[in-house]
Formats: C-alpha cells, sequence, structure tokens
C-alpha cells in the first residue's frame, strides 16, 4: 500500500537517508531495525510529511486497485487526511490536556462523532487503564500508560497505515510484551503497521517483513523469521 | 473619602482594569502559542476605535452597528497580519517575528497618520451609556457598570470556546506541542489564524470601549493602554486567559486607587504599571498564573 524509492533525507549538511526504498504491504507490520542515527525515525517522519528536505518518491495506494499517489510535499495534517498516522518517539503526549481530549484530539480530522465515539471505545477496550485514566491529565500518566495513550492517540485518526516510533523505549520488559501483543492485535483488526524499533528482538518477531538500516542505507532485508535466524543480525542486534 | 466618591473611584477602576483585560487576552493567547509578543495589538485597538468614528460620523450608522462591523473589521486585519508578517517568518528564529512585530506596529501607526490625518477626531457617545444613574445618593455612569459587564460577557465567551470547543482544544494543544499538534491532523495555521482574529476582535472591542471613555480617537491611542495591557499580561503570567483577566483588572485598580487615595502622585500615574512591570520581573518573572517556561527542545 504504500511505496518508497530512493528516499534521500538531510538535515543541514548530514546526509540522514541515502536512497533507500521499500514497499509496506497491506495488512503486513513492516519493521525498520538499526542503531541510533541508521535514519529510521527519518524515514518514518519523511512519511508523515514532518521532513522538509526530502528527495525520492513516497507512493501511496489507499485501495486495492487505485493508481498510486505521491505523498512528497504534503503537510503532516494532510497525511493524516489520506490514512497515515504517528505515534511519534518520545510519546509526545499533551500533558495538560486529559487522556480523553488527547485522543479527541487525534479524531481531529474527523467529524463523524458517531464513528468518533466507536472508536474511541475500541481505544478504551484496547487499553482498559486509559478508560480508568479519562478524566486525569496526560502529564500524570506512566510512561506505560502514556505510551498507550500515545497508540491510541494515533489510532483515533481511523488510519489505514499506523507508524509507530520506538513504542516500547524505556519501558519496563513487561510493558514491553504487552505493547507488542497490542501491536500484533491492532494488526489482526485490519491495520497496516510501521514499526520503527530498537528492540530488534521484540519487533522481528511480530514483523512479517523487515528492514535492517546502517548510516542512511538498507543492509539487509527479508521476513522477520529470516532476520530472526540470520547469524549476522543475530551478532550485531541480537546480542550473539 | 465618601462611600458616593469611592464607589465612583471603584466603578472607574474596574472599568479601566476591564479595558486592560481586554487587550492583554489578546497578547497572552498569541504569545501562548506562538511565543511571540505581537507589539501590533495596540495598533489594531486604534484602527478598532476608528472604524467607529468612520461608521457614526462618515456613514451614520448607529453606534451599536458600526461597533460590531469594526470589531469584525479588526478581526480581519489581525488575521492579516499574521498572514503578512508573521507566518512567513514561522521557521526564523523567534527575533525576527519580534522585528517584524514592531515594524507592523509601526506602519500600521504611520498609515493611520497618513490615511486618518493626525489629528484627534471626537467620538459619537451613546446618551444612555453617558446619562449619571442616581442609586439611592450615588451617582455612577452607566459606561462603567457596562465596560466591566461587557467585558465579563466577553470573556465568558472566549473561555467557552477555548475549553469547550474543538477549535479551542487545538489552541491549547499548539501551545504545548506544535509538532505533535499538526501530526494530529490539526490545521495549524487556521487555529493561529483564529487565535489572531480573536484576540483582534478583543483590543477592537476594547478599543471602541475606550474611545467612549475618552471620548476620541488618534492614531498613536493604542500605544499606552497596549503597553499597559502587556505588563499586565506578563503580571497575570504571560500564556494564561485567567491570569491576563486578573492582571488587567488588578492594574486598573492600582492606577485609579493610587491616585485616588494619594493626589499627589497623580503626576506619576503611568509610572506605576511599569514599576510593577520590574517587581514583577525581579520577584516572580512567571507572574501570578504563569507556569515556567521551559525551552522546547
Amino acid at each position: 500500500m504504500l511505496e518508497i524509492r530512493n528516499l534521500h533525507v538531510r538535515y543541514g549538511g548530514i546526509q540522514a537517508v541515502q536512497g533507500v526504498s521499500l514497499r509496506i504491504a497491506r495488512g503486513s507490520i513492516v519493521t525498520l531495525i538499526g542503531a541510533n542515527g541508521a535514519g529510521k525515525s527519518s524515514i518514518i517522519r519523511s512519511i508523515a510529511g514532518l521532513n522538509k528536505t526530502v528527495e525520492g518518491d513516497i507512493l501511496l495506494t489507499r485501495r486495492e486497485g487505485d493508481a498510486p499517489v505521491s505523498l512528497m510535499g504534503l503537510k503532516p495534517e494532510e497525511m493524516v487526511r489520506r490514512g497515515i498516522s504517528l505515534s511519534p518517539e518520545g510519546r509526545r503526549i499533551l500533558p495538560h490536556l486529559s487522556v480523553e481530549e488527547n485522543l479527541l484530539l487525534g479524531a481531529y480530522s474527523r467529524s463523524d462523532s458517531a464513528g468518533i465515539a466507536r472508536d474511541m471505545a475500541w481505544v478504551y477496550e484496547l487499553f482498559p487503564r486509559l478508560k480508568e485514566r479519562s478524566w486525569q491529565k496526560g502529564g500524570t500518566l506512566s510512561g506505560g500508560e502514556q505510551q498507550m495513550l500515545a497508540v491510541g492517540r494515533a489510532l483515533m485518526s481511523q488510519p489505514d497505515l499506523l507508524m509507530l516510533d520506538e513504542p516500547s523505549l524505556g519501558l519496563a520488559p513487561l510493558l514491553v510484551r504487552e505493547i507488542f501483543a497490542i501491536i500484533r492485535r491492532i494488526n489482526a483488526e485490519g491495520k497496516t503497521v510501521l514499526l520503527v524499533e530498537q528492540n530488534a528482538f521484540a519487533a522481528l518477531s511480530v514483523a512479517n517483513y523487515a528492514y535492517i538500516l546502517e548510516v542512511g542505507r538498507v543492509v539487509l532485508e527479508g521476513s522477520g523469521r529470516e532476520l530472526l535466524a540470520n547469524p549476522k543480525v543475530k551478532e550485531a542486534y541480537l546480542g550473539g | 473619602m465618601s462611600l458616593d466618591i469611592f464607589l465612583q473611584h471603584f466603578f472607574n477602576a474596574l472599568t479601566l482594569g476591564s479595558l486592560y483585560a481586554l487587550i492583554a487576552i489578546g497578547y497572552t493567547m498569541v504569545y501562548g502559542i506562538l511565543r511571540l509578543i505581537n507589539f501590533a495589538h495596540g495598533d489594531i485597538l486604534m484602527v478598532g476605535a476608528y472604524f467607529v468614528f468612520f461608521g457614526t460620523f462618515a456613514f451614520g450608522w448607529p453606534w451599536g452597528v458600526s461597533a460590531l462591523l469594526a470589531v469584525a473589521g479588526a478581526s480581519v486585519l489581525g488575521i492579516v497580519v499574521e498572514k503578512a508578517a508573521y507566518r512567513p517568518l514561522r521557521d526564523a528564529p523567534r527575533i525576527s517575528a519580534l522585528i517584524s512585530a514592531i515594524a507592523v506596529s509601526f506602519f500600521i501607526e504611520s498609515l493611520a497618520v497618513v490615511v486618518f490625518t493626525g489629528q484627534p477626531r471626537p467620538v459619537l457617545q451613546p446618551e444612555w451609556l453617558v446619562s449619571e444613574w442616581q442609586l439611592g445618593g450615588v451617582r455612577i455612569l452607566p459606561l462603567t457598570a457596562f465596560v466591566p459587564a461587557m467585558t465579563m460577557a466577553l470573556v465568558v465567551i472566549l473561555l467557552y470556546i477555548v475549553y469547550h470547543t474543538k477549535p479551542g482544544l487545538a489552541m491549547r494543544a499548539i501551545s504545548k506541542d506544535i509538532e505533535t499538534t499538526r501530526l494530529l491532523g490539526v490545521k495549524v495555521d487556521n487555529i493561529i489564524a483564529l487565535t489572531f482574529g480573536i484576540g483582534s476582535a478583543l483590543a477592537a472591542a476594547s478599543g471602541i470601549m475606550w474611545a467612549l471613555r475618552y471620548p476620541q480617537v488618534h492614531p498613536y491611542m493604542g500605544i499606552m493602554p497596549g503597553l499597559k495591557a502587556f505588563i499586565a499580561a506578563v503580571f497575570g503570567g504571560i500564556g494564561s486567559i485567567q491570569g491576563a483577566v486578573i492582571g488587567g483588572v488588578t492594574l486598573g485598580f492600582v492606577e485609579i486607587m493610587t491616585v485616588a487615595f494619594m493626589p499627589d502622585l497623580s503626576g506619576y500615574r503611568d509610572a506605576f504599571a511599569f514599576v510593577l512591570l520590574v517587581l514583577v520581573l525581579l520577584f516572580k518573572p512567571t507572574g501570578l498564573l504563569g507556569e515556567s517556561m521551559e525551552e522546547k527542545i
């Protein structure tokens, strides 16, 4: 449903992404693995429309059989309206707004109040703890709860493609498992997922397909299972 | 001091404070969202007052109609200023936008001198606002009750917009994290324009009522109220609407009551506000209700 062709991203004089091409199949979980600075976040932020100095092409096919449409040059608020949603790195919860307000903000691009209410109920079902805390300010939540809120908020725009930037960052192992279980479930309910992770083992375990990035280039790709078994990957990313 | 005189001072203070509060809200809303001191804000007030002058004298419209149209016109002007002078500098260093704001302020003032001439013009005062009420021995000018009541109504409407509507939710979100708000699908430029529109409408409302109280308009009439209201916004805690209201009313009372109780100091009246600013910056730079403004990374 999304294809990236020969993507280059520059920040000042630094080439963060140097000619990356990748495909995200509808209904799959795709993950980008790599060390800090490998360009994972730059790619995901480019898809979300946050990077301005981008070359190459990003093509979206919203419905099966449609002609692919280029997303280059669109603003973040326009990406959301095309079914692409990002839960950013560091969660970026609005600390002074309540949990409920954070979620409503996620649905800002929509005006179907019945649909918004349905999705709100769905997010509360996925994350029962958010429901208990719906009137609490976002800033008072624990790290794990904030991550859940960030994912729930990204779901509120009714995306076809949900992008998650480091959802397990800074979470306790138990919570990491919980988050990955939820990612599987969201995928099973029909959302395509693009996952950026440093936790390679967990990410490869849920992913249908994975790309490994080093200094702005794809160095290896394959199904999650293949890469989990690959000796090079084991050595570099899975702790031997 | 007799009760009669005290009450007159009280209502005068409340009126002046309300006028400051309405202007201060515009400063605080724009600062809350863009971290920009909109120096042209006081000049919007002046333009609003001039619109009423032209509506009533040149076109012969009733005062109420002129006032409504003036508020709408000033609101549009605020949006145009944002679009022309601040939006192109959104990604530039903050100081550039600040300089642009100063330039816009001079531009509007100079343009007003050219178009309206520097001559102060008298303003029509509706009879019902300036014929004294007698309430059991106490004389009150209806104007001094009308201004606070109008201010209160406008503040209630504003708080409803900010806390109970979708654009209000977006405004509150932008004030903390503009990039994330954009990621969630908010058309940030529209919300910023709306903020300027609302702030300018309130400034114009204040300017129009200001021109009723001191019944004339001139191209530089916005400067002093603008400065004082800015101080009120800093005192209340810049970024906080409630703070702007409290700051404005407080400043009104400080100015009127000091002069009322210590008439010898009346020559220093304008200095009180600036002394207040120095004290706030020295002892509580975040103001009464302001949060500490950590730099966003």
